[in-house]
């Protein structure tokens, strides 16, 4: 049955895709896209507002079927294992999804039965969870009732308390000051350090800096794929900052 | 094979159960929702069943009676037996009853003719004339029918005794409702919104909240099915239904009187239809819109007014005219009334309501494949 629509992928290749595309009536949302991510790696995916990433990484969890070419996540064709894709990755939204009214425990157990993570591990797992963030006192708090950095932390805790193959980061870090967005990354260099592999959108280019690989998309094609170190270098850069606006600038899609 | 499929079927329900709680959660701990689920439909009920009471009781009246005899006085004396009218002020002439009128005292005024007695017995006719205030048409013809019914009720009985010769009398009888008691006309209404309040709108409201907050994205990328996250979320809503359906039959009956004559089995099965219908509008709703504001709107103007206007709730639907009349048909909200209406109140059979009950089965399937359709399409 997990024959159909596999192909043989090497060991370390976690994300495949080619020419992975997406239309709406005219307008190509994403063009073409080929890229491929590893085991372990924290992959920035870049782009400005409308460049097409949001849409690529929908396709990528399942959220949005492609309109031609193929994708692997996980050794899974998207556009026919979706169900198996979603069992192995965790997602996180550019908007703070745990639910506000219930207590911080209460959110950590609906997800973690929702991804099948055994009862009898909820708990103890829970427990050493809210230990790490220190936020053992907080446990029967109302999730509203917490600043916006632990929300976050939190709800990247529980994006990946089930322990996926990859998770996916849409705009984390939004709208938090620069001191939380770094314990932020904290949390991501352990997940990576755990064998989680992180695919990430953001716009704050000092965090493109902080991933192993990125991609810089631009109208819907990825105009760019190499380290932080390496493009800064075959864009004569400083940082990655510039090099984003050296390629922004040919944009036709303003965002 | 088979018991992996147990075991997942096992899973399932487990998360299903899971999801479940998490809406209670969701409405306990939200004051404006207990407050819309628990108090919002007996203050309906209580607001349609007397506030805007359409019937007369203990109304004020006025009497001129220059003969004074027998049957004059047996007649203002009927009129009091029922709580309907209070004979606050004896007149001295007919020409005070404009007088009595301005001042507000009184709603009726009842004249009666010189020598009526006489008149009766030996010419066979005496005159009685009846004044009330027009300003309030309604009120007014309310009391005049009151008054009047229990006038010629007098005559009848005066008829069978002899005492008057043989004079026919025009009958006026109300079907069902005899002494026209409101409360009857409005529960079954009353019902037919609050449930539709409830299961729709609110079930319309939780979905669009989970769209808005971004929660919604999250369920949809999880391995829970997408029918589960939307059953789930129906579930809560169906029990609250059925609490208020219990609520507003237990208030109708005990406390407002109002008979419940037919089948309470029947009753209970077409309204367990009618929430089914309910819960598949509000889901309806929530596929098509992604704000609660948004499905507030739909709720409240595309259902709700509808209801109110046009399922015979107020106004009767024969009175309508044509074209609106047919968009009153896909009303189901109307179905229901209808039904309501001959199960408790005429005290009909199921037979009698087996249109009512194909019609509301038929939405309530080509609803849920609808909305089931249109939210796999949303998905891709």
């Amino acid at each position: 049955m997990s024959q159909h629509q596999s192909i043989t992928m090497p060991e370390d290749v976690v994300i495949l895709a080619t020419d992975l595309t997406k239309t709406y009536g005219d307008f190509t949302a994403v063009d073409h896209i080929s890229f491929e991510v590893k085991k372990g790696e924290i992959f920035g995916f870049l782009g400005a507002n409308g460049a097409g990433k949001t849409t690529a990484m929908r396709m990528l969890c399942g959220l949005s079927k492609s309109s031609s070419g193929q994708a692997w996540v996980a050794g899974f064709d998207i556009n026919h294992q979706s169900e198996q894709i979603k069992k192995r990755i965790g997602y996180m939204s550019q908007r703070f999804a745990l639910y506000e009214d219930l207590q911080v425990w209460e959110n950590i157990r609906l997800y973690a039965g929702i991804y099948g993570v055994p009862e009898r591990e909820i708990g103890p797992k829970t427990d050493a969870l809210l230990h790490r963030l220190g936020f053992e006192r907080e446990k029967n708090s109302l999730v509203k009732s917490l600043p916006l950095g632990w929300k976050q932390k939190l709800s990247f805790s529980v994006a990946i308390f089930h322990n996926p193959s990859i998770v996916f980061l849409d705009e984390p870090t939004g709208g938090v000051d620069p001191a939380t967005r770094r314990q932020f990354w904290e949390l991501i260099y352990q997940a990576a350090d755990r064998g989680i592999t992180v695919f990430v959108t953001t716009h704050y280019m000092d965090e493109a800096e902080y991933c192993d690989r990125v991609s810089i998309m631009v109208d819907g094609r990825i105009d760019a794929l190499d380290s932080p170190g390496n493009l800064k270098k075959k864009f004569g850069a400083k940082n990655m900052d510039e090099v984003f606006h050296q390629l922004a600038r040919g944009a036709s899609r303003k965002g | 094979m088979e018991k992996m499929n147990v075991q997942k079927a096992a899973a399932n329900w487990k998360f299903f159960m899971a999801f479940v709680r998490k809406e209670f959660h969701h409405i306990f701990r939200d004051k404006t929702s207990m407050l819309i689920l628990l108090v919002m439909p007996i203050l309906m009920l209580v607001l349609f069943g007397y506030a805007l009471n359409t019937e007369v009781k203990n109304s004020k009246i006025a009497v001129y009676d220059p003969s004074r005899d027998e049957i004059t006085r047996a007649m203002v004396e009927k009129l009091q037996i029922n709580n309907y009218f209070i004979l606050k002020k004896v007149l001295n002439s007919a020409s005070e009853a404009e007088k009595a009128f301005q001042s507000g005292e009184v709603s009726m005024v009842i004249v009666f003719s010189d020598h009526f007695y006489e008149n009766l017995s030996h010419g066979g006719y005496a005159q009685i004339q009846l004044l009330a205030d027009g300003s309030d048409p309604n009120t007014a013809s309310i009391i005049t029918t009151y008054a009047t019914t229990i006038l010629s009720s007098y005559q009848m009985e005066l008829m069978k005794t002899g005492k008057i010769p043989y004079q026919i009398t025009p009958e006026i009888k109300l079907l069902y409702n005899p002494s026209m008691v409101a409360a009857y006309n409005f529960v079954p209404g009353v019902m037919g919104m609050i449930l539709l309040l409830i299961c729709a709108m609110m079930t319309s409201v939780s979905i669009t909240k989970e769209k808005e907050r971004g929660t919604m994205e999250v369920l949809l990328v999880s391995p829970m099915k997408p029918l589960y996250v939307i059953l789930s979320k129906a579930v809560p809503y169906f029990f609250l239904s059925l609490v208020n359906l219990a609520t507003i039959l237990l208030i109708a009956h005990f406390i407002m009187h109002v008979p419940i004559a037919g089948s309470l089995f029947w009753l209970i099965v077409i309204s367990l239809v009618y929430i089914f219908v309910c819960l598949t509008l509000g889901l309806l709703i929530s596929t098509i819109v992604d704000t609660q504001m948004a499905a507030l709107l739909i709720s409240a103007i595309g259902l709700m007014m509808p209801v109110m206007l046009m399922s015979g709730m107020m106004f009767p639907i024969e009175n309508m005219p044509v074209y609106i009349r047919w968009i009153a048909e896909i009303i189901p909200a109307r179905w229901y009334i209808e039904a309501i209406r001959k199960l408790m109140i005429m005290g009909l059979g199921f037979s009698a309501v087996i249109k009512e009950f194909a019609i509301l089965t038929g939405m309530g399937v080509v609803l849920i494949v609808i909305s089931l359709r249109k939210f796999k399409i949303r998905l891709e």
